[in-house]
């Protein structure tokens, strides 16, 4: 009922779509999975009316169609319940539910009683007990969402995509919210569903689609297709090609020094809802990886350690100093460099130029008296910029400009230039062209073997299979295991990741 | 290649907030010698700059917390809390006088500077307070009465001479100059444009981001109480309902005039000093050909919507 | 392998209860906040001050409230959809000029001029801030600028002042039904009739909505630019009567009056706990801000030798202290 067939969608310098099919049958559950930017969310901005396909084409019921606004998908019948509820938390639940459409009484003004009355029916009908007069921010994330359903379906949806739905919802929440799918279903209701939670996947999905970097990489009944192979189809490449060495250009080679007093040690990290009681080691020269799917909780860690995500208990060291309660001032100044996953949101300051970028984090060590020396600072800037090669037409040209390769090398310049101890790398390869993420994976090597302590977060198998020396793989923010030695292979480390939660 | 063509036109674009001002200047001036009598005389031009001294020196503290990404509505207050204090510390010295309105400066902008900082208030809310309740207080100070000022020290800042330059110019040129070398050559300066430009990363970065916005909350009232000081010099008087009124329009107006952005991450130290000189010669230009002071109001508005739209951030991104 | 999930979860929905305690006691103080404050200033007041209690009394207080409380009314709509108005000060003054001036041609005139003049500024203003997304304080600061300019221009540069020539005009400013005076019941109509629209009405809805969250009210279908530039126009429209009544009462056009007033309606808007960002307030809670900082002025009047602009500082001090204090109830609500 809706379908694209062949779609493209190509943005400066990446191409989110390439030649992408997808079909969604009637009362069919269909699951959209792959990892962070394999195109998920673009395809799904394609369906919804938010991006217009570069070529290709969209239909829906049968016919060509075009929807030039998200207004225009949800007139034709698509509603999408987003992972943040997109509803008004300041405004009472039944206001959400019924904004735009509240009925009137004869003086044509708003019924407030019939509103507080039906939303009441229409909610407990989605096990949604609380009262109707609340505003809405102050439900629980779960009930928030399934108001989102209900407006979405109040609206004669035929087809309603639900982005990580159960990604902050209680599981007693999560079994609600299959009753009401499972019910859509029956009433004829095309669902799109993307998660990461494997369990979920196979208890309500009918079939699925696989995204690899913008790629349909596989599509079809979701019963046929098990477990392991869905996380390999959606993290590492066929089975086959992996076996083959040398995908990434890791040494390969363990740099740890087993014997040494650990460089980093977390332990205990918990923060409300998103990590659990997260304990790992760092020793000089070894590079650990955080393995996991999106949402298991790799990123809050690594930003827990850099002292920029709250944590509720737990204790970070940094040779054997506790930083008490990290902020990112001390986190810093112990020797934790953190390189953010969002690059452009929290990496760099496109608005200044390389030199100012890499300058950054250490001008009190290049000033005097406040002043800053330029002599001092064009020669760290030169020296970052040699060695980790970095392409610009100078040191004044702005970051902005620069391609997210360089621009990747630039934050890890910045990072050096503190002269840390402890490296965390949050998807350091994501974003950046072939010949650039080589580049950036032999200097995570070179670095190690000069003795710092790395930590890789990837959602390319490969690269944390050959980048790190051991593996420590996260789950719903608990660590559910750790692999080591040099003979660990992709598959194990999908098995680990794709074990079922509920055993 | 595309992207190349794209980019030709919206590169012109992006000269026009940053060099226009310049090029408005240099047109309005030729535009004066030619059709306006005694507009070169060295009298007017000293009245002009005397005029625009306080503007420039407001407009860059204003240019300091937009580059922040912030904004500062309080400098008005600021300039009429400065101008209460003088006649009251005037009986212990001019110097007295001057630190308390000093001091009155950084009490304002640390208020403010908090507010942002450390309880999170956006800049426009947590100046707000003290748009309302600061001029009160410099009424409620000063008795609500006009006061003579008559200590000889301080009229000479207002409208003494120095090597044949009003000493008022020389304090805003000084103050220029100092403002400029913050920006480009401290550890402060580069510290501010970071936070303006990303503060997410600048916090990541392991940057005392909290520390940076309070010291340009502070260095911007500290800014807003000299020029309020020196108000109360030039016309002799202080009158705490009157000075400064309006003048974060006119700070506003001549930063963005000049080429800052209002989405922060880059301050024009110079640009801000045109931005004041241009407006004052639209207001001077205006005069001169008779136009009623209503007219030039008016016209100062729709230069200031013209200018901020031009310099306004592009939602295409 | 995989345990220690299951105990997280169950502090987890303790935690959402907890939640649910603070966020009913911070609704009611944000709600409730104002009106209280009102009540005990009042009850301070009554046994304080002898002539407080007098009716004459309560009517000066009303009177004196009811152009603030027009001004503060449009206020509250346009700072519920998370702008400001800066510009009202001035269209307060140009009101009261143009309602004078025109009064010479009947008491229609009178109220057209203002309405017009006024409600098109605001027109302007919305048009600019929905279209543009130029911000909504640097747009209305210049339209300040542009209305002083304006009302000077009308007056000969301020110095001439216009006598209100239509008696019934000076009538609605002077007269009273009940013993209470015209305009303010003529200003309790206007905040019944805004109540029912924001409580009772779609634009209402999409006013909070607006507020709330723009880009969720935009998805879910509300007209956001539209219902932007409407609520300037209303801001406009009652800056603009706010003037005219008060040159009916004073029986000419000022021209120096309302420096100041716009902040004076923001300070008793958030007062009333309409939140500054937007999406939460109510009109109820602005009544109770300008009748708040309308008794404390009467009281400063009644001490005395008290400099009337003290008022302003206590407005200003309630404002921080109401910011900061919505803050943290903002914060106590939203832990992750």
């Amino acid at each position: 009922m809706l379908e694209v067939l062949d779609v493209s969608k190509i943005f400066p310098g990446v191409r989110a779509l390439d030649q992408v099919s997808f079909r969604l049958q009637a009362g069919e559950v269909h699951a959209l999975v792959g990892e962070n930017g394999a195109g998920k969310s673009t395809l799904i901005k394609v369906l919804t009316g938010v991006y217009q396909p570069d070529s290709g084409e969209l239909r829906y019921d049968g016919r060509t169609a075009q929807f030039g606004t998200p207004m225009d998908a949800q007139h034709a019948g698509i509603s999408t319940i987003y992972q943040e509820v997109n509803l008004i938390p300041l405004m009472s639940v039944a206001h959400n539910l019924f904004l735009g459409r509240e009925p009137r009484n004869r003086l044509g003004l708003l019924d407030e009683n019939r509103m507080h009355r039906d939303a009441r029916e229409i909610l407990a009908g989605y096990g949604v007990t609380a009262d109707v007069r609340r505003r809405l921010g102050t439900l629980a994330l779960g009930e928030q969402q399934m108001v989102a359903l209900a407006r979405a379906v109040m609206i004669d949806a035929k087809v309603v995509i639900m982005d990580e739905p159960t990604s902050s919802l209680e599981p007693r929440e999560v079994e609600t919210l299959f009753g009401v799918i499972r019910e859509l279903h029956g009433r004829g209701i095309g669902i799109i569903y993307v998660s990461h939670r494997l369990d979920e996947l196979y208890q309500i999905c009918d079939a699925v689609t696989i995204l690899r970097d913008g790629k349909v990489v596989h599509t079809g009944k979701l019963a046929d297709l098990e477990r392991i192979r869905l996380v390999s189809l959606m993290l590492g490449r066929e089975m086959s090609e992996v076996r083959r060495e040398g995908a990434t250009a890791f040494s390969g080679a363990a740099t740890g020094d087993t014997g040494a007093a650990p460089v980093l040690r977390a332990s205990g990290l918990t923060s409300r809802r998103k990590l659990h009681d997260i304990s790992f080691e760092v020793r000089p020269g070894e590079v650990v990886g955080l393995g996991g799917l999106l949402g298991a909780g790799r990123s809050e860690t690594i930003k827990a350690i850099g002292g920029a995500y709250p944590l509720d208990s737990g204790d970070v060291q940094v040779n054997g100093v506790d930083l008490k309660k990290p902020t990112t001032v001390r986190a810093v100044r112990a020797g934790i460099a953190v390189q953010p996953e969002d690059r452009k949101a929290e990496g760099i300051i496109a608005g200044l130029s390389v030199r100012e970028n890499i300058a950054l984090a250490v001008l009190p060590q290049l000033s005097r008296l406040g002043l800053v020396s330029e002599s001092k600072i064009d020669a760290i800037v030169e020296k970052y910029m040699t060695r980790l090669r970095i392409k610009a037409s100078s040191p004044h040209q702005l970051v902005g400009d620069l391609s997210g390769g360089n621009q990747q090398k630039v934050l890890l310049a910045r990072l050096l230039a503190t002269g840390p101890k402890v490296l965390l790398l949050d998807e350091p390869t994501r974003g950046i062209d072939v010949g650039a993420k080589a580049e950036v994976q032999s200097l995570i090597d070179e670095l190690a073997a000069e003795g710092l302590g790395v930590v890789l977060v990837s959602s390319d198998a490969e690269e944390l299979i050959e980048g790190a020396d051991r593996v420590v793989v996260l789950r719903d923010g608990v660590v559910v295991g750790v692999l080591t030695g040099a003979q660990v292979t992709t598959e194990d480390l999908m098995s680990a990741i794709a074990a079922g939660g509920n055993e | 290649m595309t992207t190349q063509v794209a980019a030709r036109p919206a590169l012109n674009l992006k000269g026009l907030p940053q060099y226009g001002v310049y090029l408005a200047i240099l047109l309005l001036v030729l535009y004066n010698i030619f059709f306006t009598p005694y507009f070169l005389t060295w009298s007017n031009v000293r009245i002009q700059l005397i005029q625009v001294a306080p503007i420039v020196i407001v407009a860059l503290g204003m240019a300091l917390v937009i580059g922040t990404e912030g904004i500062d509505l309080s400098v008005g207050s600021v300039m009429a809390l400065a101008a209460a204090l003088i006649p009251l510390y005037l009986g212990y010295g001019v110097v007295a006088a001057i630190l308390a309105s000093l001091v009155a400066g950084v009490a304002v902008g640390f208020i403010n500077g908090v507010l942002v900082a450390r309880v999170g208030l956006q800049p426009i809310v947590a100046t707000l307070a003290l748009f309302v309740g600061g001029r009160g207080l410099a009424v409620v100070i000063s008795e609500g009465k006009l006061k003579d000022v008559r200590n000889p020290d301080l009229i000479y800042l207002g409208s003494g001479d120095l090597f044949g330059i009003p000493v008022l110019v020389w304090i805003a040129a000084a103050l220029v100059l100092v403002v400029a070398f913050l920006v480009r050559r401290t550890v402060f300066g580069r510290r501010l444009l970071a936070v303006g430009g990303n503060r997410p990363a600048t916090e990541l970065a392991g940057l005392p981001v909290k520390r940076v916005l309070i010291t340009v909350y502070v260095l911007c009232a500290v800014l807003a109480s000299i020029a309020g000081l020196l108000s109360v010099a030039r016309i002799q008087s202080s009158d705490a309902s009157a000075v400064g009124l309006l003048i974060e329009l006119s700070a506003i107006t001549a930063v963005v005039v000049g080429g800052t952005p209002l989405t922060g991450g880059k301050v024009r130290v110079l640009g801000t000093v045109a931005g004041a000189l241009l407006m004052q010669l639209v207001i001077a230009t205006m005069i001169k050909h008779n136009l009623q002071p209503s007219t030039t109001e008016m016209v100062q508005a729709v230069i200031i919507l013209i200018a901020v739209y031009v310099a306004r951030e592009r939602k295409t991104r | 392998m995989t345990m220690g999930i299951a105990e997280p979860r169950v502090a987890a929905a303790a935690d959402t209860r907890r939640e649910e305690r603070t966020d009913r006691i911070v609704g009611i103080v944000q709600r409730q906040g104002a009106p209280a404050v009102l009540i005990l200033v009042v009850l301070i007041s009554l046994a304080a001050f002898p002539n407080f209690r007098s009716f004459d009394n309560t009517a000066t207080i009303l009177v004196a409230a009811a152009p603030p409380m027009l001004i503060a009314l449009g206020m509250t709509f346009v700072i519920l959809t998370g702008g400001i108005d800066l510009s009202v000060g001035s269209l307060y003054v140009l009101g009261g000029v143009l309602a004078a001036w025109a009064s010479q041609y009947g008491f229609v005139a009178a109220f057209a001029a203002p309405l017009l003049v006024c409600g098109a500024i605001g027109v302007a203003n919305g048009l600019l801030i929905a279209y543009t997304r130029m911000a909504p304080f640097i747009v209305t600061l210049a339209a300040l600028l542009g209305a002083r300019g304006l009302m000077r221009a009308i007056s000969s540069e301020g110095s001439e002042t216009f006598l209100v020539k239509s008696d019934a005009f000076r009538r609605l400013g002077n007269g009273s039904f009940l013993d209470i005076g015209y305009q303010v019941w003529l200003v309790a109509g206007l905040v019944v009739l805004g109540m029912v629209l924001l409580a009772r009405t779609g634009f209402g809805r999409a006013v909070y909505a607006v507020g709330g969250s723009e880009d969720a009210a935009a998805l879910m279908g509300v007209a956001v630019r539209r219902t932007k530039v409407w609520v300037y126009v209303m801001s406009g429209l009652l800056a603009g009567v706010a003037g005219a009544i008060n040159a009916a009462k004073l029986g000419s056009g000022v021209t120096v009056l309302g420096t100041g007033m716009e902040l004076d309606a923001i300070a008793a808007v958030v007062i009333g706990g309409t939140l500054l960002t937007g999406g939460a307030g109510s009109i109820a809670g602005t009544v109770a801000g300008v009748l708040l900082l309308g008794v404390i002025q009467n009281l400063i009047n009644q001490v005395g030798n008290l400099n009337s602009n003290w008022q302003q500082v206590i407005s200003g001090t309630f404002l921080a202290l109401v910011v900061v204090a919505q803050t943290y109830l903002v914060k106590l609500r939203r832990i992750n």
